[in-house]
């Protein structure tokens, strides 16, 4: 009797270790490029004044405010000079005067606030900044859309290809995998103001920044981390012999 | 001490019994004195409520539970907590340390019950200390899903509207209960209202005095030890127990090591790692709630997957009444059934250090099960997925409904007379 438990059991325990394998199965791969995120001044400056003139006028970055842009040693006067479009203050929100209902009738939807969309595009096929990354070199011709435009990364995306005039128009060679799936290869068809190489350096750049705005206190974050580690290491010296002095007369 | 402060100590130790609870519950309190590593997550777990309810106080002061839109089409709720991540003072470290202390608190409550499992903390004459553990857990469940709503993100909203739609599983009450909890058809600003008033008052008060009970019926009998022997029975002269140390200083001194270590621990996460992988802070939960973009895969936060996939895995309609009803009520058994441990556990022993090899290799099981549950509820279901979350569940419940047999059956080591130390 005991034994047979026993084996009821073991088998029972090889059935719950080899449950994994069996639970492992892939859903819809999603490639993405690998970005070159800076943290560099100079990189997230040039990146501020994409965002600004590139996607400030149809997205919002409604929780950043344009004086926080002083932590990426732009000064108040330069924020002034270079980046108030739609502001009066520099103490204001980066706001967007498009209606969100009219855009919606664009569109097809209303374009999202970008202030933490880097930290609401990361899933297990990368960072959202991959994400970013790929997503604003993969665009492609395609008259079957009304903007003229699609995406390989975001299909049918209702958001037109802003950053053309630099990178110039791609059009997609589509075949089909082994397995079904659809592989899309895309060539330059008409070459922009930049080249392939200074268009990657230049949505590098941006992306860069949009990380930034993401969690502008990031790095903050870190080097006060750091601060609160070493204290605690500290601590911990001084507890641990607090109490081995005081546990040394229990036997 | 002073004539002059013994005086006022004696003022007050006439009207409120202030020296006697000191003496009762520290400096006269007995604990064993071979409390492992696994006796740290008791005091830790008790810690983080702290500094969840610290920073709750704060992060209210900024937080507006409000689901109506501003004027650049966000969410007020979503906007203030990014309002509190960029523009409140030291917000930022307020709110990741209340994100991390949410998944913080599950961790050590996980590790805390483990321990009474290995050691047998349930066992007589501790079996209400154990219901009360159970009361709170459940309670813990209740504060951190209605807490995870409040960020207003696209997890927060369509996790909040699955789990309440379970309750329209129930026969005949089942969809009037969840549009009371609802407050609406929908998940909507009446919802986040209502969770936060849950959230922020209701069930705080009730975890704070089921805590209290815990640590009052834990002082009445005495704590368990890695041993799961009573110190109570080896007195000496004095009616002191010869294992046992006065708590404080002793395990006061100690829990401070367990206290740093653990922060160190912690302030790793909210410091370096706040989203945790995506599994503290959901990725989709920067995304503000949408109702009407349902996203592909909904799934709730790592600590509830384990009992997720407990309701996932029941598939079949039973009497009449849909597969649904039958998980919410296998999901609902699978977290109360815990309560009945003290019951269902006849070893004659109720340390693992005197336990047979069965109930080594069923606890195994066990936690095997457990953690496999735990992370199939994150995936998307698949045939495969649902056979394994089902052979899992049913060696879930085994461990409990077959205890009492299998630990009357296991071959158990003599017990020592004292406890083992050093």
């Amino acid at each position: 009797m005991k034994s047979r438990l026993m084996s009821f059991i073991k088998r029972a325990a090889a059935v719950a270790l080899f449950a994994p394998v069996l639970a492992m199965a892939a859903g819809a791969e999603l490639h993405l490029d690998k970005a070159p995120v800076s943290k560099d001044p100079a990189v997230l400056q040039h990146g501020a004044k994409l965002f600004v003139n590139y996607c400030l006028n149809c997205h919002g970055a409604s929780y950043v405010r344009y004086n926080r842009l002083q932590d990426i040693g732009l000064t108040e006067q330069a924020i002034r000079d270079n980046l108030l479009f739609t502001a009066e203050k520099t103490g204001e929100l980066m706001k967007i005067a498009m209606q969100r209902d009219e855009a919606k009738v664009w569109f097809g939807a209303a374009p999202p606030d970008l202030s933490v969309i880097a930290r609401s595009r990361a899933s297990e096929f990368g960072s959202g900044a991959d994400w970013l990354y790929t997503y604003l070199r993969q665009f492609y011709r395609d008259p079957a859309r009304p903007t003229g435009w699609n995406n390989v990364v975001f299909e049918n995306v209702g958001m037109p290809h802003v950053l053309y005039e630099l990178q110039g128009e791609q059009v997609a060679h589509v075949t089909q995998n082994a397995d079904g799936t659809k592989h899309v290869e895309l060539k330059l068809a008409k070459p922009g103001k930049l080249s392939a190489e200074e268009y990657d350096k230049t949505v590098a750049d941006l992306v860069s920044f949009i990380v930034w705005m993401g969690e502008p206190v990031a790095e903050k974050r870190k080097s006060i981390g750091t601060i609160v580690l070493i204290f605690l290491a500290g601590l911990f010296v001084l507890s641990y012999a607090l109490k081995k002095n005081y546990w040394k007369d229990i036997h | 001490m002073t004539t002059k402060s013994q005086a006022v100590l004696n003022w007050i130790d006439e009207r409120f019994p202030l020296t006697s609870s000191i003496k009762g519950h520290l400096t006269e309190y007995y604990a064993p004195k071979n409390f492992n590593f696994w006796y740290f997550f008791g005091s830790l777990a008790l810690m983080v409520l702290v500094i969840q309810i610290v920073t709750g106080i704060f992060l209210v002061m900024h937080y507006k539970p409000d689901a109506s839109l501003n004027a650049a089409g966000v969410p007020v709720a979503f906007a203030s907590v990014e309002y509190i991540m960029r523009d409140v003072p030291g917000g930022w470290i307020i709110r990741y340390l209340h994100s991390t202390g949410a998944s913080a608190f599950f961790i050590v409550v996980y590790l805390h019950m483990f321990r009474g499992l290995l050691y047998g903390s349930y066992r007589k004459p501790r079996e209400l200390i154990w219901v009360f553990g159970t009361l709170i857990f459940l309670a813990l469940m209740a504060e951190a899903f209605m807490g995870y709503l409040l960020p207003w993100g696209q997890m927060s909203y369509w996790g909040a509207q699955v789990i309440v739609n379970l309750f329209s599983a129930i026969p005949v009450i089942g969809p009037d209960l969840s549009l009371v909890i609802r407050g609406d058809y929908v998940v909507s600003d009446a919802t986040l209202n209502r969770f936060f008033s849950f959230h922020v008052i209701a069930v705080p008060l009730v975890l704070i005095g089921l805590v209290a009970a815990h640590i009052i019926a834990l002082h009445e009998v005495g704590s368990n030890n890695p041993d799961g022997i009573e110190i109570k029975k080896k007195k000496d002269s004095t009616g002191k127990p010869l294992d046992g140390i006065p708590f404080h200083p002793y395990y006061t001194v100690k829990d401070i090591v367990g206290v740093v270590v653990f922060l160190f621990v912690f302030s790793a996460v909210v410091f370096f790692a706040p989203e945790g992988g995506g599994y503290f802070l959901e990725f989709n939960n920067f995304i503000p709630a949408d109702p009407l973009k349902t996203p592909p895969h909904i799934a709730p936060v790592w600590y509830f997957t384990p009992f997720y996939s407990i309701l996932r895995a029941v598939t079949y309609p039973l009497f009449g009444l849909d597969a649904k009803f039958w998980g919410v009520v296998a999901m609902g058994a699978s977290v109360v059934i815990i309560a009945f441990l003290p019951w269902l556990d006849r070893s004659p022993v109720k340390s693992i250090r005197y336990k047979g090899p069965i109930f080594k290799v069923v606890l195994t099981i066990f936690v095997i099960c457990f953690f496999i549950l735990g992370y199939l509820g994150v995936l998307p279901p698949t045939p495969g997925r649902t056979l394994v979350s089902q052979i899992c569940s049913v060696l879930y419940f085994a461990f409990f409904l077959l205890m009492p047999w299998y630990s009357q059956l296991d071959k158990c080591k003599p017990e020592p007379e004292r406890v083992n130390f050093k």
